[in-house]
């Protein structure tokens, strides 16, 4: 244990001194925060102007699952709104990872790092999962910070508490704090399996990169009304994403063998 | 304390360690010399147990390589071919991380200990990106010390360095020569391993030989004694050659150079010869090879 923490302090002495690191941890974040919540801020006056009208509009799948009586057309449409920025939302946990994970392994390869690391007694499960809670921790911690904020920002700017609630809902919760960390997981352990092949930090990087198009394929497959994500369907994806998690989880410790990372670099 | 026994690793179609068998005794330094490609590197790291072997088998400090890696990883320290530091890190912190590692009980005194050593205590909160090539090698070594190994693998440890830093280093590994260690040190410095090794294997592929330095000369050229004399007879040396203990005798100007077995028994019937034959005796001494003629000699032959 000890020398699992002492990986991820050093992981993040490093790391942390990449600027470009800190503004994505910082930026995206901070980006997919100010997005929903400007929409609630900029239509929140649309309550008394177009009153339940708006509803008739929207997918019956979604005011039935998102939309508790009492609520109006304009606010479930609100309410529909966000509900599309929760898969965009997902790409905090994704994309920090994945910045800091891919560089990990390659990172080590080309500072010649690797081999004194593996000389000491650590061993590989040890260095694996130093490495992998490394990336996960602050995309979780940034996550969770940003949702925070989201939740902050929703509750100063609506009045109306159903609204709030609905907004706040458990599709919410189920994804941040379920889905969300699943997701971190999966990113980081495909980045890691990619930076212990590749021989290019940029290569690692791009590579990595890929593990978001299906949080962006979820993004714009909602948008396009293909299906609505409620709370049965974020729920399968907790369940599946747990089954993906331990697929790759078990495929990074057969990928990831000491030797041949060592004799292969060049 | 290092035992090999037919040590072998195949790398698809490259052969790079064949049938290594030797062993290196407990405070011995052993010096591992070969050209480039020879395979010491891939020697190392199985001996440190970072990559298996293809056959055969080994144990280091009694722990046998493949099934108890972890225990060797404890007992050794290693010096890669390069320092492979953090570069953004301190010297300090690069340390600490790697005394944390190894299991180091006082971490901050190990720390003190070997920096103060090799003198980098002042610069300890400077990032070693900024360091020399020399500091870099220095902090690499003090890494490899921190959790006082009994077994310590040096990989070139003076390459690449200005002749004041090699002249550290070697003094530095001199010292740990006196504290008991074994040390297994590969390097291309001829002389370095004269001055530092007890014995050396000259290596490529497979181990050509293994002795001490002198008698590495000995078995490959002989041992030779130089006679300066004020001028040379070839009659006198016509006569030496007829001695059954004498080998080879050369007669370059007014020097006679004689190769035999015993120079120490032989000498002075020699020099008596030589007086009764009437030479003016100026000067007479032992022709020493240097380790790098033996080596190139080996290596020309394998």
């Amino acid at each position: 244990m000890n020398k699992i923490k002492t990986i991820i302090r050093k992981e993040w002495a490093e790391v942390f001194k990449n600027r470009m690191v800190i503004f994505t941890v910082a930026f995206l974040p901070l980006l997919m925060t100010a997005i929903p919540l400007g929409i609630i801020f900029s239509t929140r006056g649309m309550s008394s102007a177009t009153g339940g009208t708006v509803d008739n509009q929207l997918p019956s799948e979604m005011t039935q699952s998102m939309c508790p009586n009492g609520l109006s057309g304009s606010d479930c449409f609100q309410v529909f709104l966000v509900s599309e920025f929760m898969m965009l939302f997902m790409l905090v946990p994704v994309a920090i990872p994945v910045t800091i994970a891919a560089y990990s392994i390659v990172g080590e390869k080309t500072t010649r790092s690797l081999e004194p690391l593996l000389a000491t007694p650590i061993t590989t499960v040890e260095l694996l999962v130093g490495k992998c809670l490394a990336a996960v921790i602050p995309a979780i911690l940034a996550t969770y910070a940003a949702f925070g904020i989201f939740a902050l920002g929703i509750w100063l700017i609506v009045a109306n508490k159903m609204l709030l609630s609905a907004l706040l809902d458990a599709r919410w919760l189920i994804a941040i704090f379920i889905v969300g960390p699943l997701l971190a997981l999966l990113a980081v352990v495909f980045s890691l399996m990619i930076s212990s092949r590749v021989n290019d930090p940029r290569v690692a990087e791009q590579i990595s990169m890929v593990i978001i198009l299906p949080v962006l394929a979820g993004f714009f497959g909602q948008v396009a009304g293909l299906f609505v994500l409620n709370k049965q369907l974020i729920s399968i994806v907790a369940i599946v994403m747990v089954g993906l998690d331990a697929v790759m989880v078990y495929l990074a410790t057969r990928v990831f063998q000491r030797e041949q990372i060592l004799t292969r670099w060049k | 304390m290092i035992h090999a026994e037919n040590l072998t690793k195949q790398f698809k179609d490259i052969l790079a360690v064949e049938n290594l068998s030797l062993d290196v005794d407990e405070g011995e330094v052993f010096g591992f010399l070969g050209p480039n490609g020879a395979g010491k590197t891939t020697t190392v790291r199985m001996l440190t147990s970072l990559i298996g072997p293809t056959s055969g088998s080994a144990t280091v400090a009694g722990f046998a390589l493949g099934k108890q890696d972890t225990n060797i990883r404890r007992t050794v320290g290693v010096l890669t071919e390069t320092p492979g530091m953090y570069d953004n890190l301190s010297a300090e912190y690069n340390l600490r991380i790697f005394a944390e590692l190894c299991e180091v009980k006082d971490v901050t005194g190990q720390i003190e200990k070997y920096l103060k050593m090799l003198g980098l205590w002042d610069r300890r909160f400077d990032a070693a990106g900024t360091f020399s090539k020399g500091m870099k090698q220095k902090l690499a070594i003090a890494r490899a010390l921190l959790h006082e190994p009994r077994i310590l693998f040096l990989d070139e440890p003076t390459a690449g360095l200005d002749p004041e830093g090699a002249h550290l280093v070697r003094e530095f590994i001199a010292e740990l020569k006196k504290e008991g260690r074994t040390i297994f040190l590969c390097t291309h410095n001829l002389e370095e391993a004269d001055h530092l090794c007890d014995r050396v294997g000259v290596f490529k592929t497979h181990l050509l030989v293994v002795d001490t330095p002198s008698q590495l000369r000995a078995s490959v050229f002989g041992r030779k004694v130089i006679f300066h004399l004020r001028s040379v007879d070839e009659g006198i040396a016509g006569n030496l050659r007829k001695l059954d203990f004498i080998r080879e005798v050369k007669v370059v100007e007014n020097k006679m150079v004689i190769t035999l077995d015993d120079p120490e028994i032989r000498n002075p019937g020699i020099v008596r010869i030589l007086v009764n034959a009437g030479a003016d005796i100026q000067f007479v001494g032992e022709l020493r090879h240097s380790l790098e003629d033996v080596y190139l000699q080996l290596v020309k032959n394998a």
